[in-house]
């Protein structure tokens, strides 16, 4: 009896001493992607050291992987490799991809507690769309952004505008970008009224105008897209009209990269562009900026962007749990706020933008604010299964009517018969 | 005695073969052969493992519009990059052969595509053809008050863009070769043509351009080669866009397999490419056979 | 008459070796007026506008551009010393041994100048990943090493390389290896140096391959450091992006300036032609 009992506690004490023992070993690998300027990667590793100091249980390798194709490609390599990451930031968009390619396993298991469920719905629910499917957590938003509208006040003033109003609605943009709209002694035009890119990857920006125009273009299974819905299509003859009709943005493809130095070089009066911008426009821009929502059709709205966390296959339930406690820590409001001001990146909780250092920031910097205000109109970045593919034909089709190729319902109407063809065996 | 000693030259020969054949056969004859078999299969996901597909991959891609305009733009690319780039090679390659007032100069603006990587200046190929503020806008408006054109943004003239910057990077290259062999033909020879009052231009057509004819041949395949292999500035110039506009066979093979993960469908495209590619081979083959003493 | 007609001519030549050799040298000398000005100056030529060299600080800052040189150094001499050693052997077996299956042996290897590595990227990236070895600067390099090209090229110098020199250093006594090393490679050292500067200029700048198989600091050569640099979705920074392009190709820049009469010499006696 004694010795059943003593056994116990010997055992209980062994318990408990591996416990402890594989709690002191936990080692994660943690792949992140940069897509800005500046110091991101620095501040990763440096909170990742500081994350080491407090927790000396827990070595993480925060492995700088490139951008988000080559953290993506990367991530799935070593994975079908038999090496998976534990943890890894990669665009929200490609959740279903990973699904598809089984690699992820969903938070909820490690986020079981009630507190933790409080703690996930702290996260602004325009970020949460793009993390969540059938009922699961798969990502928790780290790195995200949105775009918004920036305009130069001097040239505003100079049109006869008010510097401080911006466009607020689809009319409104025409209006004021048809007085923008400079040209010279030849009838060359020397600054366009508004510039919204459509290089690369057009599709981003364009889902601003289809929000705005209140529809949805995948729904949350991520299996059915709405290509042609006639919204959508209302949505691409206004930014075609914008140069075709109206003339007040540059015709053909606008380059996504040149754009902030387009707008410092007075070439267009307005552009839309992501928040990631602010920095590189503050330090840069020769004249005073305002930062606006983007204007409104229906409503107001605009995609949200950026990358996740996710937690990959194959890990211990140790290191699970090791890496999903990293992500707490690294998303709470000190650590949160830090990477914010580091990167543009929004801050993704409410209570980030509570602490005393956002709130100077903002004080100093009141265009910080706008993109967190826009979160409330703003929705999920398009995603599908076999994500890249069907934003590819997307895209494909958006370029296709900009460039005057084919009509917007053309364009859209094949688009969505080449998707329903790739997405039809997710059903 | 002897029978011995072609044992051994055959023993010799083989075992220097080995590595070489190794290496060769390991990264392109059996992935060549691969490349083919996969080209039947679907692309394995998941837990899904590839299955045989038959023809399946050939008629999809036959019916792939996004495959024939690639394949229309590669020809396109190669027409408009080989001729051109080798025609500006020869030229180069002569006025730097030749007495030429700052010739050094000449020559290392001519080396500087050799040296700089076309990833790298992709970017600044970029800024020149940016609409508004870019170099060439600059210069059309200062010079002849043009308006702003979009070369990489509109799809008639992206691929010829593209084109532009591939000549840039062929013309300094082959160039060396062309001054290599130039350097070799002995002035003897032009200055015999001369004294019997040959002008420029004959001795060029009769003299040196026959000569030069084992260049023209070697570096026509290397021209050939490159225009399906050279895609580097196509990532940051257009990223093949607008709506494929300058979008590459070997690009498409890319995107398809490394974006959109179908690797059974990018096998199959790899085989379209190998195909041309020794279609041409074979083809240029009969055109120079006859023309070229080569040994 | 033909003596006027003759300088005309000349200084139209002239004039447009000029024109070229401006275009030519364009993207370069826009590289050094972009990395040494602010970058307000980008777009705007102002003889006066100020001289910084924050951009190369910027730069070195922003990337670990040394580990991408040390990268690039690193398997651009991998790739060379393989396809010396590699090349070697098969050009010597192909020009000097009678064997059965060389005809066909040689046609292999010269299909290699058609099936590039770079084409049948999808396939050797599965290798690379049986191999575990994907990642990793010799992955980068095993496509190439036994290259087609060097084999031709070696062959060809070795066939002119009369048989008597052969004959002989094997009366002296000197076994196979020893021939090639005593009479075959000291006399195709125009050919190994030729092929060595379009190797290393090839390898320096390959870009497409190395992008798909490495993924980190430690493997990534310049071209792809730079392009991982350059695609950030907050715009292009020319003049950063700029100042990296010139640190990274300065060492092969100024090579190729110092030694561009050997080169073009090395190609003329290796055959090039």
């Amino acid at each position: 009896m004694l010795k059943s009992k003593f056994m116990k506690a010997v055992a209980a004490t062994a318990f408990t001493f591996s416990t402890w023992a594989s709690a002191q070993a936990v080692d994660l690998q943690f792949y992140f992607p940069v897509a800005v300027g500046g110091k991101a990667a620095e501040t990763i590793q440096e909170l990742t050291s500081d994350y080491m100091a407090q927790n000396p249980g827990v070595t993480i390798d925060a492995v700088y992987a490139g951008s988000y194709q080559d953290t993506v490609a990367k991530a799935i390599t070593a994975s079908r490799g038999g090496n998976p990451p534990q943890l890894s930031v990669i665009l929200s968009v490609d959740m279903f991809t990973l699904i598809d390619e089984d690699l992820i396993v969903p938070f909820d298991d490690y986020l079981a507690s009630d507190e933790d469920k409080a703690w996930l719905a702290g996260f602004y629910p325009a970020f949460m769309e793009n993390s969540q499917t059938g009922g699961k957590t798969y990502g928790i938003p780290f790195q995200r952004s949105t775009p918004v509208l920036y305009w130069n006040k001097e040239a505003f003033a100079e049109a006869g505008l008010d510097p401080n109003v911006p466009p607020a609605n689809w009319d409104e943009m025409v209006e004021f970008g048809k007085k923008l709209t400079k040209k010279d002694a030849s009838g060359n035009v020397t600054q366009w009224g508004v510039r919204i890119p459509s290089s690369g990857f057009p599709y981003w920006l364009f889902q601003g105008l289809t929000t705005q125009n209140g529809v949805i273009l995948a729904n949350s299974e991520g299996n059915r897209t709405n290509f042609d819905d006639p919204k959508v299509v209302e949505a691409l003859q206004y930014l075609v009209d914008l140069s075709q009709k109206h003339q007040v943005m540059a015709p053909g493809i606008i380059e996504w990269g040149a754009t902030p130095k387009a707008f410092f070089e007075g070439q267009t009066a307005m552009m839309w562009t992501t928040t990631g911008n602010l920095t590189n426009v503050r330090d840069n821009a020769p004249f005073e900026f305002g930062v606006a929502m983007l204007p409104a059709k229906e409503r107001r709205g605009a995609p949200t962007g950026g990358g996740n966390f996710y937690l990959f296959k194959g890990a211990s339930d140790e290191q699970n749990q090791a890496a999903v406690d990293f992500v707490k820590w690294i998303a709470a409001p000190e650590q949160a706020a830090k990477w914010a001001m580091a990167t543009g990146y929004v801050a993704p909780r409410a209570d980030t933008w509570e602490t005393d250092v956002m709130k100077a920031y903002a004080k100093d910097f009141p265009p910080a604010l706008v993109a967190r205000d826009q979160l409330e109109f703003a929705v999920a970045e398009l995603s599908t299964y076999q994500n890249q593919r069907v934003t590819g034909i997307f895209n494909d089709a958006l370029a296709a009517a900009i460039t005057g190729q084919k009509t917007p319902e053309e364009a859209l109407k094949e688009a969505q018969a080449q998707a329903e063809a790739v997405l039809v065996e997710y059903r | 005695m002897k029978a011995t000693r072609f044992k051994r030259d055959w023993i010799h020969g083989w075992l220097l073969l080995l590595p070489a054949m190794v290496f060769l056969f390991a990264f392109t004859h059996i992935p060549a052969v691969t490349t083919l078999i996969n080209s039947f299969y679907s692309t394995p996901r998941g837990q899904r493992p590839a299955r045989f597909l038959g023809l399946d991959n050939y008629e999809r891609m036959l019916a792939d519009p996004v495959f024939w305009k690639v394949l229309w733009n590669n020809l396109w690319f190669a027409l408009g990059t080989i001729p051109l780039s080798i025609a500006l090679a020869i030229a180069m390659a002569l006025w730097v052969n030749d007495k030429l007032a700052g010739r050094g100069f000449v020559r290392m603006a001519y080396f500087t595509p050799t040296v700089l990587p076309l990833i790298a200046v992709a970017n600044i190929w970029l800024f020149f053809y940016t609409p508004g503020f870019g170099l060439f806008d600059q210069l059309t408006r200062g010079l002849f008050g043009w308006p702003a054109s979009n070369y990489l943004g509109d799809p008639d003239t992206a691929l010829n863009a593209i084109i532009v910057v591939t000549v840039w990077k062929e013309a300094g290259f082959f160039m060396i070769f062309y001054l290599a062999a130039l350097q070799a033909i002995p002035v003897s020879l032009k200055e015999a043509a001369q004294i019997e009052g040959a002008g420029r231009w004959t001795i060029f057509w009769r003299i040196t351009f026959p000569l030069l004819m084992p260049t023209t041949l070697f570096v026509s395949i290397n021209a050939v080669i490159n225009s399906f292999r050279l895609v580097d500035h196509i990532f940051i110039l257009t990223d093949g866009g607008p709506d494929n506009a300058s979008s590459l066979l070997l690009f498409y093979i890319y995107e398809t397999a490394f974006r959109y993960w179908e690797t059974g469908y990018a096998a199959t495209l790899t085989v379209a490419l190998l195909v041309l590619l020794s279609l041409l081979a074979i083809g240029q083959f009969f055109l120079f056979d006859r023309k070229v003493h080569y040994k | 008459m033909t003596r006027i007609s003759d300088a005309f001519d000349r200084s139209l030549n002239t004039v447009a070796a000029w024109a070229l050799g401006v275009l030519w040298v364009l993207p370069l000398a826009y590289a050094i007026w972009t990395a040494f000005h602010p970058a307000a100056y980008e777009a705007r030529f102002d003889l006066f506008a100020p001289i910084t060299f924050e951009n190369f600080v910027k730069a070195w800052e922003a990337a670990p551009f040394a580990r991408y040189f040390l990268n690039t150094f690193i398997l651009v001499t991998l790739i060379l010393a393989c396809q010396f050693f590699l090349c070697t052997l098969a050009a010597y077996a192909f020009a000097r041994f009678e064997f059965p299956g060389r005809n066909v042996l040689f046609a292999l290897v010269l299909l290699q100048l058609l099936v590039m590595p770079d084409i049948l990227i999808v396939e050797n990236y599965k290798t690379m990943r049986f191999l575990d070895l994907v990642d990793t600067i010799p992955a980068i390099a095993l496509p190439y090493i036994a290259s087609g090209f060097g084999i031709f090229l070696l062959r060809q110098t070795f066939m002119t390389i009369p048989k008597e020199l052969d004959e002989a250093a094997r009366v002296e006594g000197a076994s196979f290896l020893g021939v090639l090393w005593r009479v075959y490679i000291p006399l195709a050292k125009p050919t190994y140096l030729a092929y060595g500067l379009v190797s290393v200029s090839h390898h320096w700048n390959n870009f497409l391959w190395p992008l798909i198989v490495t993924n980190s600091v430690e493997t990534r050569p310049v071209t792809v450091g730079l392009s991982v640099f350059s695609s950030i979705d907050s715009g292009i920074e020319w003049s950063v992006i700029n100042a990296a392009t010139l640190m990274t190709s300065g060492p092969l820049l100024i090579a190729f300036l110092l030694f561009q009469r050997q080169f073009v010499q090395s190609f003329m006696r290796a055959g090039i032609k």
